[in-house]
């Protein structure tokens, strides 16, 4: 079925998903393998079940047949944090950050870290200066150079800089995998630039990436592999040095498949 | 690939980086002025109280200056300042509350009948008047977090439930800080206790206001919780996706802010020297005056507790200074009622700026 098998075991991996609402199976049956240090590209058409399978690789959405597999072991998510308890952190379309909190405020928001000795144990005081060098120094690996000042409120942040928040949040605490849903979506050609270097960035410094896009040239520019959703299921995955945007749009929308061409 | 710096970076200033989205044109001294009262929610009514407090000393006989006087607004600000709190943190998760006078009402009234005519001791009927307004808050807090219906609506249906309660319970009967302190429950009216510090006479329950304020300025901005709170009333949507609990957030902000009624309760009876259904009849929307006028946002996530004192002296220093300058009560009513609207009317004009 894939094009492409990497000889490596993958790092997540799921099996046979299946969900329905009501008459609707929004997933039927389907497939996805991410391997260590690649970026995976989800594409398909609205409706193909991409946001049904993230949802459920996210802890968002419980699928209601099929299995999911991290590092080879049986995963069952039931809510956000259980994903995220298990090093896969997920960065949303609406970003998921509080406007009037401050930058390191927002990098810590619900695992906030309490100062060491009584004030933490006691008065329950968290440690700002200490999650705001965290923060700095998440910030720094990304290279996202311009952001300087971790106590800036997040809304005086442009959009891509909101992003860049996000995906850095979701790099310092994702140990295993980061998911990215349409995460140029709302930005400009300089922001979107500034993305796609950090899932560079990402995949340079180890850690996987899957990135759901609707954006073909996005897609091409940073992924590995393409995994192409189409009728709830998955109908390829190819590489974007064998197959042109116009073959990957094909196998998309049922003109063509993977190998046929 | 060359990432060039997007140009709202080159400061690191926050406040000039805020600037870059405003259009420069219109003048930067306003968006200025605008980002800096955005950036301090309780630096305009520090202002309008500093303002206010100059204002009346020169207008007037010289008595609004006096110590006592002083002494006097203070003591008139406790009941409303300690209720304010909790109204500050119900605001802040983008809530309301409109049964906290009648929450006051009940726990002060609990907390006298008990010890005088079920013999408690006095310190277990102070706790017993706790318990009962945190249960009320925690009441509220249920049926806006676990059954999802509006803060107004609920406190309105409560606020006549709570109400009726206390008229219940109490038969209309009043009990009097005499009665109280004859049968051994002076701990009961202890908050009313003056202390003298020269002509300026303040109370026990002046100085546990002042302690409470310090306390949840403390926990809101130095603690987890207090993040969560103001996380949840700027985007609930974003809080929960950050894997923040909203329900049980709003929750304890409802109880906590009931148990802070309950310390209302007791400051509320030693000031009024009586428990009875008449005492604290206007809390409820005083205390709305003061988070307005203090600059806390009533669409949640923004504004700081101590503008709320800030806010409540500013009413009584108004009514204060205008009833000595000789204006009667109908037009410091609509002195009041106009300040309001203009704080509101700033509050959106700071936001409006920021989108």
């Amino acid at each position: 079925m894939s094009a492409v098998e990497p000889s490596l075991d993958p790092i997540l991996a799921a099996r046979g998903l299946v969900k329905r609402f009501g008459r609707v199976v929004a997933l039927s049956g389907a497939d996805l393998e991410l391997y260590p240090g690649e970026v995976l590209a989800v594409i398909g058409d609205n409706g193909a079940g991409k946001s049904s399978l993230i949802k459920c690789l996210s802890g968002a959405m419980v699928p209601d047949e099929g299995a999911i597999e991290l590092d080879g072991q049986a995963v069952q998510f039931r809510r956000p944090q259980d994903a995220r308890a298990a090093g896969i952190e997920t960065v949303y379309q609406t970003l998921a950050v509080a406007p009037a909190l401050d930058i390191a405020a927002n990098m810590f928001l619900g695992r906030e870290q309490r100062r060491p000795g009584p004030l933490g144990s006691i008065l329950r005081m968290i440690d700002k200066p200490g999650m705001r060098r965290s923060a700095q120094e998440a910030v720094q690996r990304l290279g996202i150079a311009t952001i300087q000042n971790m106590n800036q409120a997040v809304e005086t942040l442009s959009g891509g800089q909101r992003q860049a928040v996000a995906v850095a949040r979701a790099a310092a605490f994702g140990s295993k995998v980061v998911i990215l849903d349409e995460p140029t979506a709302a930005l400009g050609v300089k922001e979107s630039g500034l993305v796609l270097q950090m899932i560079r960035d990402l995949r340079e410094n180890g850690l996987p990436v899957i990135l759901i896009s609707h954006n073909m040239p996005h897609v091409f520019e940073v992924a590995d592999r393409i995994h192409i959703q189409r009728l709830g299921r998955r109908a390829a995955v190819i590489k974007p040095d064998e197959y042109s945007m116009s073959d990957a749009v094909a196998i998309m929308t049922g003109a063509a498949t993977a190998g046929g061409g | 690939m060359a990432v060039d710096v997007v140009a709202a970076d080159e400061t690191d200033d926050p406040e000039i980086a805020a600037d870059a989205g405003v259009d420069r044109g219109r003048g930067n001294l306003v968006s200025s002025i605008q980002s800096v009262l955005h950036r301090y929610p309780a630096l305009s009514p520090a202002l309008v109280l500093l303002a206010a407090y100059v204002v009346f000393t020169f207008l007037g006989d010289g008595r609004f200056a006096r110590l006592d006087t002083t002494g006097r607004m203070l003591q008139q600000t406790a009941v409303v300042g300690v209720l304010a709190i909790g109204q500050t943190i119900i605001v802040l998760t983008a809530g309301i509350d409109l049964s906290i006078g009648v929450i006051a009402i009940f726990s002060h009234l609990f907390m006298a009948k008990l010890a005088m005519n079920n013999g408690w001791p006095s310190i277990l009927a102070l706790l017993a008047g706790f318990a009962a307004a945190t249960l009320f808050g925690a009441l509220n807090g249920a049926l806006v977090s676990k059954v999802k219906l509006p803060p107004f609506i609920v406190t309105l249906g409560t606020l006549n439930i709570f109400l009726a309660l206390g008229l219940i319970y109490s038969q209309a009967r009043e009990i009097s800080g005499d009665d109280l302190r004859g049968s051994g429950n002076g701990l009961l009216v202890w908050t009313g206790k003056t202390i003298s510090l020269g002509s300026l006479r303040i109370t026990t329950g002046v100085l546990m206001v002042v302690v409470l304020y310090a306390v949840f300025a403390y926990v809101l901005s130095n603690t987890a919780w207090g993040r969560h709170i103001y996380a949840v009333g700027d985007d609930a949507d974003a809080a929960a996706l950050a894997g923040i609990d909203v329900n049980r957030v709003k929750l304890s902000a409802y109880a906590v802010a009931g148990f802070v009624y309950g310390l209302g309760g007791w400051i509320l009876l030693g000031r009024a020297d009586t428990a009875s259904t008449n005492n604290a009849g206007g809390a409820n929307l005083d205390t709305i005056t003061a988070v307005v006028i203090g600059g806390t946002s009533l669409f949640g996530g923004r504004g700081l507790i101590w503008g709320t004192l800030l806010g409540a002296l500013i009413v009584t220093v108004y009514n204060t200074g205008l009833s000595l300058a000789g204006v009667n009560q109908d037009y410091r009513t609509l002195a009041i009622g106009i300040l309001v609207i203009v704080a509101v009317a700033i509050d959106q004009w700071i936001r409006k700026a920021r989108k």
